[in-house]
C-alpha cells in the first residue's frame, strides 16, 4: 500500500463548531401539569428538575403529578370525552389534527432544539427525523379521522374512551405523536405521561394544543416519575393503556390491567438482528449497520444491536465497519455535524457500562471508537464487540446504547435461527441483492418489522410494533387505528 | 372602502400549465348571476385550449405521481388553507351564480373546503384501502398496488359550481392523476377562483387545468383525445354522455358516467385508478 | 471489496478476465447511496473550516470553456482568470487548470507560459466520443504535442451499454499510451450510464486500464455530476487504492455552480476517502461559473457582508 494512502485520514478536515443556538428553545424555568387545557400546579407542589444530559445542567423544573393529579387529569379527559369530543364529527377532529401538524411544522426548529437539549440526541436527528416525523404522524392520522368507515374495521367503529399513554425518553415528541394522533383521530381523549428525563417537548406540545384551540381536556399531559405512570395504569376511569418502554415494565403493566376492562397495547424492548449476506451492497450496508445501532445513541427499541454476518465476508465487513465507527463524530448534540450525542441519563449510562463489562468478561473482542468524549455530561463511545456468541449476555440483553455485537452465520437457515433465538421480536434487517432470499428470510423472521437493505426507517403509514416479548399492538398505518377503536 | 370608489374588475381566464391565459381563440362569453345580472366576461375556451391543457397535464402527471403521497396530501391541504382564506369571496360567487341565500352559499363553501381536506387525507391512504397482499398458492410474494390512470378529463357539474367541482377534480388528483376540467358553463367563476388558489398552493403547473366555455363545444375534443386516459361525464345530460362515451371508447378510456356526485364515497377515488400486481419469488 | 488485495493492478488480458474482476464488485443500493450523500450534504462548514475549504475548492477548479464559439480571445480571458482569479487579492490561489478544446491548447499554453496552471484538453472526439479509435488517438496526440498537461478523454458509452466492456478498456489503454506522461482523466459520462452499478463498473474499467483520474461528465448531457455519483466513484478509488496500492483521482464536472455545492463534495471526499484526496492532485471541479461564486463566498466570509457579483470578472 502506498504511503499516500496510509497517510490519508478519514475526516482529517476538521469542522469548526457549527452549533445550533440553544436560545431558540425558549424553555420556561418551570412547568406545571397540563390538565383541562391549562397549566396548573400539582396538588403536592412537588417538582423535579430535568437536565441537559450533554452538560448535566438543569433545563427546567417540572411538576411531579400525584395520584390526585392523575385523578384530576383522567376526570378532565372523561368529561371532555362525554361532553365534547365524542360529539365532534370526524371532519372536525380531522381539522384539529391538521392544525396540530401545521403548528408542529411551524415551530419545528424550536422543538428540535428543545428535544436535543432535553434528550441529548444530535440536532441533525431531531431536526431531520424526530420533528418532521411527528408532524407527519399528525398529518397522516388527521386524514383518518373522517374516514374511519373505510379503515376496514366495519361500519362506524367506536372509540374506546379515555386513553392513558405512557411514553419513553428516546423519541419524546415523536412517541407523543405516535400515541396522541391515532387516539384523537379515532375519537378518544388522552392522558399522556412523558418520560421523567424528557418531559419538555411534550410540554411545548401542550402549548401547541392550546394554539390549535383543541377543546380543553381532550389531551392532558402530566409529568412525573414511575409512580405517576403506575397511578395512571391503575386508574379505573381509564379505558385504554398504551405503553412504550421496557419489557420489564410492560410485563408489570400487563399484570396490573389483566383483570380490568382496560384495553392494552405494549411496545417494548428488542434485540434486533441485522443480517448481512455476502452479496449485500457493501457500502450502503455499512451505513445501514451504523444507522441501525448508532442512530439516537442506540437508544432505539428496534436497534440493530446484533449484527449477523455471513462468515465468508465477516473479516471485510468488520474492517470496514470499524473504520466507519472511528469516523463517527461524537459530542455536542447541538452541533449540526454531530453524529452521536449524549447518553440520556446517568442511570442509562451505568446500565450500558455494566452490560459492556460483561461483554469483555465473557470473552468478546471489544473495539471502542477512538473519538474523544466531553468532560461533562453522560457519554459512551461507540463500541463494537466481535467474536460474540449467542450465549453472551451482550447478545441476549437489550443494552439500549451505542454498542453492537457481531456474530457470524453460514447459511440462510442458520441466520434465521440465530436471529429468532431471542425472546424479543421487534425488528430485523436483511442485507442482500437477492430479493428472493430476502423475502424467504423475512417470512421466517419472528419480528414485527423487517427492513431490507435499509434500517431504522419510520413512516406514519407503516405499522410498527413487536411480536413475543417486544409487545403487541401496532402504531402507524391503518393498523394503528385498531389500538384505539372498540373493534 | 369608500362608497364612491370605482371597483377594479377582474378578467376571468383559463388555467393551463400553471399560467392564466385568455383563450387562444380570443373569445369570451357573458356570464350572469342566477337573477340574470351581468357578472363577468369569461374566457370561452376552444378545442385548441383543450389540446394545450392535455399536453400540460400529461407532462405534469409523472412528476405529480413521483412526489410522495405525504407531499401530495400537503399540497391538497394547502389548497384548503388558501380556499379558507378566500372563503367570503367564494361564497359571494356561489351566492350570485347559484342564486342561494348568503348563509346557504357559505355552508356550501364550507362543505367544499372540508371536502378538499377530506381528499388531502386520501393521498397516503388509498393504497392501504385499494391495495392488497395476495396469498397465492406457491412460493411467491404477491401484492397489488393502485396507480393513477394518468390524465383525466372532467366535465364538471353544471348546477353546483364549487362543491361538485371540488369533488370531481380533487378525486382524480388525490390518487395521482392530473386533470383537465371544463367548468360549469353558466357558473364558472367559483372554479376560476379555485384555479387561482392553486397557484399559491404549491400545485405544480399542469396538475389542474381549467377550461371555461361551452361544454358542448369542447367536450367532444376531450372525450376523443387519445392522450386522455379517463373522463368524468358528470356535467352533461344522458344523451350527450352516451355520445361522449362512444368517443371515449376509441382509446379505451375509463369513463365515469353521471351519478350521485355529492357523496364522499370511494366511487370517484376508484374511478381513475389502475391496479398493478407484482409477483416475486421467495426462496433461499 | 471481494477483489484480492495486492500491491499491483491486476493484469487484464482479455474481456473474460475483465468480467471476472468486475463480477467481484459489490452492487450499489441506489436508495442507500443517495441517502448517504444527502446526509453528508447536511454537514455545516463554518468559520476557518469554510475559509480553508473555499480556497481549497478554488485550487481544484479546472476552469473550463468548451463552446463552439470559443476563440483565442476567449481563451486568453479564461487563462488570465485561471492564474489570478481575484487580482485584488494575492492570497487567492490559482486554479488547477484551464480546460479547452484541443485546437486551442497551443494558445492556452502560450498565455499560461510558466504559470503552474495546467492546460487540460478534452480529446477523443469530445463530448460524444463517436469516432474511430484512430481519429480519437490523433486527437489526443495533437493535443499532447500542442502542450497539453492533461487529457480529458471520454469512454465509449455505446460500447459499455452494449456490453463490449473489453473495447472500453482497450480504448482507455490505447489513449493512455498515446498520452505518454501526460495526465489522463477518463470521463465516464455517468448521466448516460444511468445506474450506480454501471458507474462503479465503469470506474473500475477506467482504473484498471490506467486512468490517472476518473471524471463524471462532459457537462454536455442532461444529467451531470451529482453528489451520490461522486460518492460511488470515490468509494471506487478508495477500494482500488486498497486493492492495488494505486491512487486515482476524481473529477466532478457539469452543473456545479455554487460554493455550497462544491463544499459538499469536499465533505464527501473527507468522509469517504480522506485527506489524501483533499488536494488538486487528487480532486478537481470541472466548472466555469463556480469560480466566481467561490470568490464571492470567500469575500463574504472576510467582509462579513454579501458582495456584488460585479466584484469579479465575468471571465
Amino acid at each position: 500500500m502506498s504511503d499516500e494512502l496510509t497517510n490519508s485520514q478519514l475526516g482529517a478536515m476538521a469542522y469548526d463548531p457549527a452549533p445550533e443556538s440553544a436560545s431558540i428553545a425558549r424553555i420556561k424555568p418551570a412547568y406545571g401539569l397540563f390538565i383541562n387545557g391549562e397549566f396548573s400546579d400539582p396538588s403536592s407542589h412537588e417538582a423535579f428538575v430535568t437536565l441537559n444530559p450533554a452538560t448535566e445542567e438543569p433545563l427546567a423544573s417540572v411538576a411531579q403529578a400525584s395520584t390526585a393529579d392523575v385523578d384530576r387529569a383522567v376526570y378532565a379527559a372523561r368529561r371532555a370525552y362525554d361532553t365534547v369530543w365524542s360529539k365532534t364529527t370526524g371532519a372536525e377532529r380531522s381539522k384539529y389534527l391538521f392544525r396540530i401538524a401545521r403548528i408542529i411544522q411551524e415551530r419545528s426548529r424550536e422543538l428540535a432544539v428543545v428535544e436535543t437539549l432535553d434528550n441529548g440526541k444530535p440536532i441533525r436527528e431531531s431536526r431531520d427525523i424526530d420533528i418532521p416525523l411527528a408532524a407527519a404522524h399528525f398529518f397522516y392520522y388527521a386524514g383518518w379521522a373522517d374516514k374511519l368507515d373505510h379503515a376496514g374495521f366495519g361500519p362506524d367503529p367506536k372509540p374506546l374512551g379515555v386513553a392513558g399513554q405512557i411514553i419513553p425518553w428516546n423519541f419524546p415528541l415523536l412517541m407523543a405523536a405516535w400515541k396522541l394522533a391515532p387516539a384523537l383521530a379515532a375519537g378518544n381523549t388522552c392522558v399522556l405521561k412523558p418520560a421523567e428525563t424528557t418531559p419538555l417537548s411534550a410540554l411545548i406540545l401542550a402549548e401547541i394544543l392550546q394554539q390549535a384551540e383543541l377543546p380543553e381536556g381532550v389531551v392532558n399531559i402530566i409529568t412525573g416519575d414511575g409512580s405517576t405512570g403506575a397511578a395512571l395504569v391503575d386508574h379505573p376511569g381509564v379505558d385504554k393503556i398504551a405503553f412504550t418502554g421496557s419489557t420489564e415494565v410492560g410485563r408489570l403493566i400487563q399484570q396490573r390491567v389483566a383483570t380490568s376492562h382496560k384495553h392494552l397495547t405494549l411496545e417494548l424492548g428488542g434485540k434486533g438482528a441485522n443480517i448481512v449476506f455476502e452479496d449485500a451492497p457493501i457500502d450502503e450496508m455499512i451505513e445501514g449497520i451504523i444507522d441501525g445501532i448508532f442512530f439516537n445513541q442506540g437508544h432505539v427499541c428496534c436497534a440493530g444491536s446484533r449484527l449477523l454476518v455471513q462468515e465468508s465476508v465477516a473479516d471485510d465487513v468488520l474492517r470496514r465497519l470499524i473504520r466507519r465507527v472511528d469516523q463517527l463524530r461524537v459530542g455536542d448534540p447541538l452541533d449540526k455535524n454531530t453524529d452521536v450525542g449524549a447518553i440520556n441519563s446517568a442511570a442509562q449510562l451505568a446500565r450500558i457500562k455494566e452490560l459492556t463489562a460483561y461483554g469483555e468478561e465473557e470473552g468478546a473482542t471489544r473495539y471502542t471508537s477512538t473519538c474523544s468524549l466531553p468532560d461533562k455530561g453522560y457519554w459512551f463511545a461507540p463500541t463494537v464487540f466481535a467474536d460474540v456468541s449467542q450465549s453472551h449476555r451482550i447478545a441476549r440483553e437489550e443494552i439500549f446504547g451505542p454498542v453492537l455485537s457481531v456474530l457470524t452465520f453460514r447459511t440462510p437457515e442458520e441466520a434465521v435461527a440465530k436471529a429468532n433465538n431471542t425472546n424479543y421480536g421487534l425488528a430485523c434487517g436483511v442485507w442482500s441483492e437477492k430479493g428472493s432470499r430476502t423475502l424467504w428470510v423475512a417470512e421466517r423472521l419472528r419480528a414485527g418489522v423487517v427492513w431490507a437493505n435499509t434500517y431504522n426507517r419510520f413512516d406514519p403509514t407503516s405499522p410498527f410494533g413487536g411480536v413475543r416479548e417486544s409487545g403487541f399492538g401496532r402504531e402507524g398505518g391503518r393498523h394503528g387505528l385498531e389500538a384505539y377503536l372498540n373493534v | 372602502m369608500s362608497e364612491d370608489r370605482l371597483d377594479v374588475r377582474k378578467t376571468y381566464k383559463l388555467l393551463i400549465n400553471g399560467a392564466f391565459p385568455r383563450s387562444e381563440s380570443g373569445r369570451s362569453y357573458e356570464v350572469t348571476s342566477a337573477k340574470g345580472e351581468f357578472l363577468a366576461n369569461v374566457a370561452q375556451g376552444s378545442r385548441k385550449d383543450v389540446r394545450d391543457a392535455v399536453v400540460a397535464a400529461r407532462a405534469a402527471q409523472s412528476k405529480w405521481w413521483a412526489q410522495s403521497a405525504y407531499n401530495r396530501g400537503q399540497v391538497i391541504y394547502r389548497l384548503a388553507e388558501m380556499a379558507e382564506s378566500r372563503r367570503d369571496e367564494l361564497a359571494e360567487h356561489v351566492r350570485l351564480g347559484e342564486g342561494l341565500a348568503s348563509k346557504k352559499a357559505k355552508v356550501s363553501v364550507s362543505r367544499a373546503i372540508d371536502r378538499i381536506v377530506w381528499y388531502a387525507g386520501w393521498t397516503d391512504k388509498i393504497a392501504q384501502i385499494l391495495g392488497s397482499s395476495n396469498p397465492v398458492a406457491g412460493p411467491f410474494f404477491n401484492f397489488s398496488v393502485p396507480a393513477p390512470s394518468g390524465v383525466v378529463g372532467v366535465l364538471a357539474e353544471q348546477d353546483s359550481s364549487l362543491e361538485a367541482f371540488v369533488n370531481a377534480v380533487l378525486a382524480p388528483i388525490a390518487v395521482g392523476n392530473t386533470v383537465v376540467a371544463v367548468a360549469s358553463e353558466k357558473r364558472p367563476t367559483p372554479a376560476v377562483l379555485l384555479g387561482e388558489m392553486t397557484a399559491t398552493a404549491d400545485f405544480p403547473a399542469g396538475l389542474l387545468n381549467i377550461v371555461t366555455g361551452f361544454t358542448g363545444e369542447v367536450a367532444p375534443t376531450l372525450a376523443s383525445h387519445e392522450d386522455v386516459d379517463g373522463i368524468d361525464l358528470t356535467g352533461v345530460d344522458e344523451a350527450f354522455a352516451d355520445e361522449l362515451a362512444q368517443l371515449a371508447a376509441g382509446s379505451i378510456k375509463r369513463v365515469l358516467r353521471p351519478g350521485p356526485s355529492e357523496d364522499a364515497s370511494l366511487r370517484r377515488l376508484r374511478a381513475f385508478v389502475e391496479i398493478s400486481t407484482v409477483w416475486h419469488t421467495i426462496g433461499q | 471489496m471481494q477483489l484480492p488485495s495486492g500491491s499491483t493492478v491486476p493484469a487484464v488480458e482479455n474481456e473474460t478476465q475483465l468480467r471476472a474482476l468486475l463480477g467481484g464488485l459489490s452492487g450499489v443500493d441506489a436508495v442507500g447511496a443517495e441517502a448517504r450523500a444527502a446526509k453528508l450534504a447536511t454537514r455545516s462548514l463554518k468559520k476557518s473550516t469554510k475559509l480553508a475549504a473555499l480556497d481549497l475548492a478554488i485550487s481544484m477548479v479546472d476552469l473550463t470553456t468548451l463552446e463552439g464559439a470559443d476563440t483565442p480571445g476567449r481563451v486568453t480571458s479564461l487563462c488570465t482568470k485561471a492564474m489570478h482569479p481575484d487580482p485584488s487579492d494575492s492570497g487567492v490561489p490559482h486554479v488547477a487548470a484551464a480546460c479547452v478544446y484541443p485546437d486551442l491548447v497551443a494558445h492556452a499554453r502560450h498565455v499560461l507560459g510558466a504559470s503552474p496552471v495546467k492546460v487540460a484538453a478534452v480529446a477523443t472526439s469530445f463530448p460524444s466520443g463517436r469516432a474511430s479509435l484512430n481519429v480519437k488517438l490523433l486527437d489526443v496526440r495533437e493535443a499532447v504535442s500542442a502542450g497539453a498537461d492533461e487529457i480529458d478523454m471520454v469512454i465509449d458509452r455505446g460500447a459499455f451499454l452494449s456490453g463490449r466492456l473489453g473495447q472500453v478498456f482497450d480504448e482507455v489503454v490505447a489513449v493512455k499510451e498515446a498520452c505518454g506522461s501526460t495526465h489522463l482523466k477518463v470521463i465516464l459520462e455517468t448521466g448516460e450510464l444511468v445506474t450506480y452499478d454501471n458507474v462503479r463498473r465503469a470506474s473500475w474499467i477506467a482504473m484498471l486500464a490506467g486512468a490517472d483520474f476518473i471524471k463524471t461528465s462532459t457537462g454536455k448531457v442532461g444529467v451531470n455530476a451529482t453528489l451520490p455519483t461522486a460518492l460511488v466513484m470515490l468509494e471506487a478509488v478508495r477500494d482500488f487504492a486498497e486493492t492495488t496500492g494505486v491512487v486515482v483521482g476524481v473529477k466532478v464536472a457539469g452543473g456545479i455552480r455554487s460554493a455550497k455545492d462544491a463544499l459538499r463534495y469536499l465533505v464527501v471526499i473527507n468522509e469517504t476517502v480522506g485527506s489524501a484526496w483533499l488536494s488538486p492532485d487528487r480532486f478537481r471541479f470541472g466548472a466555469s461559473s463556480l469560480l466566481n461564486d467561490l470568490l464571492m463566498q470567500r469575500l463574504k466570509q472576510r467582509r462579513g457582508v454579501y458582495v456584488r457579483p460585479d466584484e469579479f470578472s465575468g471571465d
